[in-house]
């Protein structure tokens, strides 16, 4: 990666596609965050940790079960672990607190992140892993004459599938109509005789599913650290917050503004790549202060 | 709601305190004075926030940034121009001020969570710049060894230093709150509606104190680097922002004292059960969430409501 000029036109679409692809693991996290965002209204810090776990649980299960099997299986059982971890902390601990006041909950999924970071570190260790992708998912296809990493295109598929799965979740099912009506008016909704804390521990459970979906998921393309929850959580928060809090497909946009700003980033400046995406997040919301689609809140 | 705080019991336990502050270096090991040195710069910054969150009631989310705003400030000042020390002392907290008031002025146009969002993501910039800019602020190795006057070399000189600043400090800040700004403030936290048809002007108002907080964070980073001697991108990271948010609520909100003994806890509790096990941030958290079911007032605040079961102990904020 030396300077923008020695790109050509399809290695750019190339660079675009690799940055879209590492849009669709934002958008299932950030899809994840927004759930829980619109329905219970409290920015999760801890989902940056239940997205550790998934990638840390994915690798358990990669090592235990072994070959493609272990990795198709890993996809499954990874983000039903996470799902059953936040379940238990959320009727263990976090529903006797929705009465509080807000930055009370932000700061208990804050002490639920530094609880969960640890226990991560206990169980699986500091020492780096890394779980390989299955064989008809490595190596590399060949796009406008570039290579373009299989495992990439397989991301490419499965964002759209998630997306139109909470999709139907949200709109074609009964408990998603309702938490979509919790979202909007929580009393109105209990007032009608349901009991809304359940509805509140559903969104919350889907919401890290996608977490750790997005760990399993994000497992074979990089490294497996104990600091990875700190580097997605910021990048999950601001795709909510220009995408409008708590919609589906403003996470998607906010995503796709995300890795695309990203790639660009890394052809023209590779040193300030990171930087892109933060710039393009502030200048959305200067001229769009409440996000890009329209917020539930 | 300080009234109660001058009277003459505490001002002379105060002055005791600090008296013994004084004699400390005489008989205390490095590393407690390191310690009591780091608690105190801590406490500035914790300080610094609770002006904005627990008296303003806005989400300062990334306070962090003007911290380490301050400390960036004074280490590029020293080691890239040839300017007098002293005077990069002075300029530091104004440029810490200055990121306070780009940042206030974007950020107050919007509320709460909104608020804090834009915030935390023009920090990120910041982060992201201190960290990746090798050239200019040493990228994600930071700037070490920076020079410092001979009258600051040795811990005992840095500590003595720190904690003049940081009493003149408090000073200030006590008298910011009680000066009709600072009631103003807390009136426009309470009812924002009811002070603009008083004739408050509540934006401005907020963003002069977002101003004031960023300009003594600023002081707390450039005291980082008196105590520290080096800056790394970490202090503009959103971890410290969260922790020193942490501090306060551990401390206490809505009082005046709290974040001071939330840092004392913190940095203490960091220190010692560091030393038996690595995994002291568990032990953090599940302190942290015992203090949010039990303790929501925060140890101060819980204290003062023991002491003086009055009104005046804590200054409930309404929901």
């Amino acid at each position: 990666m030396d300077t923008a000029s020695a790109y050509g036109l399809s290695e750019l679409a190339v660079q675009l596609l690799v940055g879209l692809s590492r849009s669709m693991i934002l958008f299932i996290i950030a899809a994840g965050l927004s759930l829980i965002l619109g329905v219970l209204r409290v920015p999760n810090v801890a989902h940056g940790s239940l997205y550790m776990i998934g990638a840390f649980a994915a690798f358990t299960v990669n090592t235990v079960v072994g070959g493609s099997l272990g990795f198709w299986l890993s996809l499954i059982l990874a983000p039903l672990f996470v799902a059953l971890v936040s379940f238990a902390a959320e009727r263990a601990l976090f529903c006797h607190l929705y009465e509080r006041e807000h930055l009370m909950l932000l700061l208990f999924t804050f002490a639920l992140m530094l609880i969960l970071g640890d226990m991560v570190k206990l169980f699986w260790g500091v020492e780096y892993k890394s779980v390989t992708a299955p064989d008809i998912l490595k190596g590399s296809v060949m796009i406008l004459g570039q290579p373009f990493p299989t495992y990439n295109l397989f991301l490419l598929v499965i964002g759209p599938v998630v997306g139109f799965g909470l999709w139907l979740f949200v709109n074609k099912t009964r408990v998603g109509k309702i938490s979509k009506a919790a979202a909007v008016d929580r009393m109105m909704v209990g007032a009608l005789g349901i009991n809304v804390s359940w509805v509140f521990c559903t969104a919350f459970v889907i919401g890290c599913f996608l977490a750790g979906l997005g760990g399993a998921l994000v497992a074979p393309t990089m490294g497996l650290t104990l600091g990875m929850d700190h580097a997605i959580i910021m990048e999950a928060f601001l795709i909510v917050v220009i995408g409008g809090l708590g919609n589906i497909w403003g996470a998607l946009v906010g995503a796709l503004i995300f890795g695309i700003t990203h790639s660009l980033g890394v052809m023209l400046l590779p040193q300030f790549a990171i930087i892109f995406p933060y710039v393009a997040v502030v200048i959305v919301l200067i001229f769009w202060p409440r996000g890009l689609l329209k917020s539930v809140w | 709601m300080f009234k109660g705080m001058i009277h003459k019991g505490s001002l002379s336990a105060l002055a005791g305190l600090l008296a013994v502050m004084l004699i400390l270096p005489y008989f205390m090991p490095r590393f407690y004075l390191y310690l009591i040195a780091s608690i105190l710069v801590m406490a500035l910054l914790a300080m610094s926030l609770n002006l904005v969150v627990g008296f303003g009631g806005l989400f300062q989310f990334h306070h962090g940034v003007f911290y380490g705003v301050g400390a960036y400030a004074i280490a590029l000042l020293i080691t890239k121009t040839g300017l007098p020390q002293w005077i990069c002392f002075i300029l530091a907290p104004f440029a810490a001020a200055l990121a306070g008031l780009i940042i206030g002025l974007i950020c107050i146009r919007l509320r709460q969570l909104y608020f804090a969002m834009i915030q935390i993501s023009l920090g990120s910039l910041l982060w992201a710049l201190a960290f990746r800019w090798y050239d200019f602020t040493g990228g994600d190795d930071g700037i070490h060894g920076i020079p410092m006057p001979d009258i600051l070399s040795g811990i005992h000189n840095s500590y003595y230093f720190i904690l003049i600043v940081f009493t003149l400090s408090i000073i200030a800040l006590f008298f910011i709150l009680s000066s009709p700004f600072g009631i103003t403030l807390q009136a426009a936290r309470d009812n924002a509606q009811r002070c603009e048809a008083i004739g408050v002007f509540v934006k401005r108002h907020q963003l002069f104190a977002i101003v004031i907080a960023s300009f003594f964070a600023g002081v707390a980073g450039v005291l980082f680097v008196v105590l520290e001697g080096s800056v790394f991108p970490d202090l503009l990271f959103w971890v410290l922002s969260l922790e020193i948010l942490i501090m306060c609520l551990l401390g206490g909100w809505f009082t005046f004292a709290g974040p001071i003994i939330g840092a004392a806890l913190m940095l203490s509790l960091r220190s010692f059960i560091g030393m038996q096990t690595e995994y002291w941030t568990l032990i953090l958290g599940i302190i942290l969430a015992l203090l949010i079911f039990f303790l929501p007032q925060g140890v101060w605040g819980y204290i003062l409501e023991k002491v003086k079961p009055h009104k005046e102990a804590v200054v409930e904020r309404e929901a």
